[in-house]
């Protein structure tokens, strides 16, 4: 097993981060404007804004959910009790104690269970709550009655609009977690990280050149 | 010579100088606002060029002419079929029976939050009746017939063809009788109708026509509707875009199409959503809906705004957007009438207060001896209700109960639950008028006439009450009280131009416009508990990771001093 330095996130990946991060903003700014909770823009900009955003998350989403089947990369996100405890102890003690991270990434696993776990949830539970009563809110007309059942949907919106939020903001401190900010931040802007290799691994990987590799310096 | 030709003559000379028609601004001769249906600008607001028929030329015009009658008969010896076309109307009818409750409507049998009635008053208010010669006595002129037996012998010539059709500005109705000597200042200083020259200036009706009785609904210019008084003669864009002067110059015959004069658009049979549309091409002309020319999708599909504008069509009126406000044209309507304090005199006399000053200048009367005191209002925000088009009335027969709050003279019905419905802006009237105290119904009043028991003579309510109930057949218990009364006039005129519409968030948002109306969800203005457990989530994280944080921190410096 050696440590090297190779491409874990490709080009489409942090194209699709970045672009769903910058939507996911927009998105909260004009939506929260929609619900009136700022008026730094007027409500049909808000709508306007809103409407085209979610239509481009959600085609960026469909790219996306295509791109993870088609290259097999769903299984980063498969849900695993291996290692999942020392993770989650790591972080409610050992990280107090200046323990080292006991996950180390492989090639196959490039995020930690915990990371993994919750990744998985948001793309299987809120992403699916927020663009599906989107849709239902979008497309009133078609279905809409005249009681009250907006009001739901918009509950269902709005709720996991606020936990998507809350998850962006626990997403963005654990990046201070590690030795920087900017370390962290740094594999999804040029794609290169550390991984643990089995010697069969990186001999693939070196043979077939099929993931771009740095040589340790 | 009367004010009346100075003001045409004057308008006149400056037509002649290249100025525009004026109005011609005179002080108010005492007791003027009595007259309240004077008109200082008598020349047409359009001009009806495309007739095939100059009446100039014809024989039978030349005249001349000895009464009104006479130019009916003129009329009728062409236009054979208008006659029995116009009693037919509601127009003549006065009367309109409720296909639901089968109620009888109109004005000859209703109860209004104004001067109340015109049942037993049409010697003033037959003014408004499109004939010659009808009075609260029912006579009909020398010749003895009832008015209504000469109508029913099929006799057409008592119906006044020139009040709607007087294209030249010359003919003017006064009421039927003169009532007593408090009112007699109606009839002075009016200049003689040209009947010659009046008859052979007929066309299709201009807004002034129509206008001379319904900008003055309720006893004066806008008093009653809000969106209906006589700045919409000559209206500018900003008040009015289809009727604009300088623009489309719409007569209200152009969306109150007519068919055997009688026309589109009836307040009694309201059409809340129109879900036609325009129809195929050439076809629809039997509603004045908005949609019957703007189509049911009115905004361009270009844009996400205006696409989510056309999903609201189908529960909000359009009026409700694109009237932002009413009596928007320096005419004020009233908005509160006590009758309470009617009958007040000074030395005798009957006296009036001017307090209020409208928009273009004039005063209003704020208080009458023969009616009360009143409220005036301009630019008024209209209320907002749900809508299905069935108003609701209280008839001279319906009982209420006075201690549940205003009775709602003309209510309506509508909800978000009901498909039907639509959110629609009314003026709201608020009045305190007599009722039978006994019975808990509402009452008929004789205000007008020269004989003792007319109100406006002897300002006592008892008697005028008692006998516009004896004539009218009803019973009275002998005992009135005062009741507050609220009466809703769907707004509809005065459309601004576009953009002058609502933002989307004079609705969308709290304390917007539409804060009384609970029973639907409106996003930007409902669902804050919502907000409230998105704060406790975000706040929790925030929370959370500050402690983790903090916490690193802590231990961080704990392992440096060891």
């Amino acid at each position: 097993m050696s440590t090297r330095i190779i491409m874990v996130y490709s080009r489409f990946e942090r194209f699709w981060h970045w672009t769903q991060m910058a939507l996911i903003f927009a998105l909260l700014f004009s939506g929260l404007a929609v619900r009136g909770v700022h008026g730094m823009i007027g409500f049909d900009t808000a709508v306007t804004v809103h409407t085209w955003c979610a239509l481009a998350l959600i085609a960026l989403w469909l790219l996306a959910i295509f791109w993870h089947f088609t290259t097999g990369t769903w299984r980063h996100y498969l849900p695993t009790t291996q290692g999942l405890w020392a993770v989650a102890r790591f972080y409610a003690w050992g990280i107090f104690r200046g323990e080292h991270h006991p996950y180390r990434k492989a090639y196959w696993r490039k995020h930690n269970p915990l990371q993994a776990l919750a990744y998985l949830s948001l793309k299987l539970v809120l992403f699916p709550a927020v663009w599906l009563s989107g849709l239902l809110y979008l497309a009133y007309n078609f279905w809409g009655t005249a009681g009250g059942a907006l009001g739901w949907v918009a509950a269902v919106h709005v709720l996991s609009a606020y936990a998507i939020l809350a998850f962006v903001i626990a997403h963005i401190y654990l990046l201070t977690t590690g030795h920087s900010f900017a370390e962290h931040v740094k594999p999804m802007l040029n794609g290169y990280d550390e991984v643990d290799l089995t010697p069969a691994e990186e001999a693939y990987l070196r043979e077939s050149g099929a993931v771009a590799m740095k040589e340790p310096s | 010579m009367g004010y009346r030709t100075l003001a045409m003559l004057s308008a006149g000379l400056l037509l002649v100088a290249g100025f525009q028609a004026l109005a011609v601004q005179e002080a108010p001769p005492p007791g003027a606002d009595m007259r309240f249906r004077i008109v200082d600008d008598t020349t047409p607001s359009q001009r009806d060029s495309s007739s095939t028929a100059d009446h100039t030329k014809f024989k039978e015009l030349q005249g001349p002419f000895a009464d009104g009658p006479a130019v009916t008969r003129a009329c009728l010896a062409c236009h054979t079929e208008a006659g029995k076309h116009v009693q037919e109307s509601i127009h003549w009818t006065w009367e309109y029976t409720d296909p639901r409750s089968g109620a009888k409507l109109g004005k000859r049998h209703l109860v209004n939050t104004f001067c109340t009635n015109a049942r037993g008053n049409e010697g003033m208010c037959a003014q408004c009746h499109a004939s010659y010669g009808w009075d609260e006595k029912n006579d009909f002129g020398p010749a003895g017939l009832k008015w209504q037996e000469r109508v029913d012998a099929g006799s057409d010539e008592h119906v006044d063809c020139l009040v709607c059709h007087d294209r030249s500005g010359g003919y003017y109705k006064v009421p039927p009788t003169e009532g007593n000597e408090a009112c007699s200042v109606m009839f002075e200083g009016k200049a003689p109708i040209d009947l010659v020259k009046v008859a052979q200036n007929v066309g299709a009706p201009g807004r002034e026509n129509c206008g001379a009785c319904h900008f003055y609904g309720g006893g004066g210019d806008g008093v009653k509707h809000g969106d209906l008084d006589s700045s919409l003669k000559r209206p500018n864009r900003a008040l009015d875009v289809h009727m604009d002067a300088d623009g489309l110059n719409f007569a209200c015959s152009q969306c109150h199409v007519s068919d055997r004069h009688r026309w589109a658009g009836s307040r009694y049979n309201i059409t809340a959503k129109d879900t036609e549309g325009t129809g195929k091409p050439g076809m629809r002309r039997d509603v004045a809906t908005c949609e019957s020319c703007h189509g049911l999708q009115p905004h361009r599909n270009d844009a996400v705004a205006r696409v989510k504008l056309n999903d609201h069509v189908d529960r909000v009126a359009c009026q409700t957007c694109h009237i932002p406000a009413m009596a928007r044209g320096g005419v004020a309507t009233m908005t509160e009438w006590d009758w309470r304090t009617a009958g007040r005199t000074k030395n005798g006399e009957g006296y009036k207060e001017h307090d209020y000053t409208q928009g273009d200048g004039k005063h209003r009367d704020t208080y009458k001896s023969i009616k009360g005191s009143f409220i005036y209002g301009e630019n008024l925000t209209p209320h907002y209700a749900w809508f299905d088009g069935q108003m609701q009335y209280k008839t001279i027969d319906t009982r209420f109960d006075p201690t549940q709050g205003p009775v709602a003279v003309n209510g309506f019905s509508g909800a978000a639950a009901n498909p039907e419905a639509r959110i629609w802006p009314f003026k709201r009237m608020q009045t305190v008028q007599p009722y039978d105290k006994g019975n808990n119904t509402l009452v008929y009043m004789h205000l007008w006439g020269d004989d003792e028991d007319a109100y406006w003579g002897n300002y006592d309510f008892g008697r005028a009450i008692r006998a516009g109930m004896e004539r009218g057949g009803l019973p009275y218990s002998g005992e009135y009280g005062f009741v507050e009364t609220l009466s809703y006039w769907p707004i509809t005129h005065m459309v601004a131009p576009k953009e002058n519409a609502l933002a989307c968030n004079e609705c969308h948002s709290r304390d917007g416009r539409l804060d009384e109306l609970k029973d639907f969800y409106l996003p930007g203005r409902d669902g804050r508990w919502l907000d409230w457990i998105g704060l406790l989530l975000v706040g929790g994280a925030l929370l959370g990771v500050s402690g983790h944080a903090l916490l690193r921190v802590w231990s961080a410096k704990g392992r440096a001093a060891a």
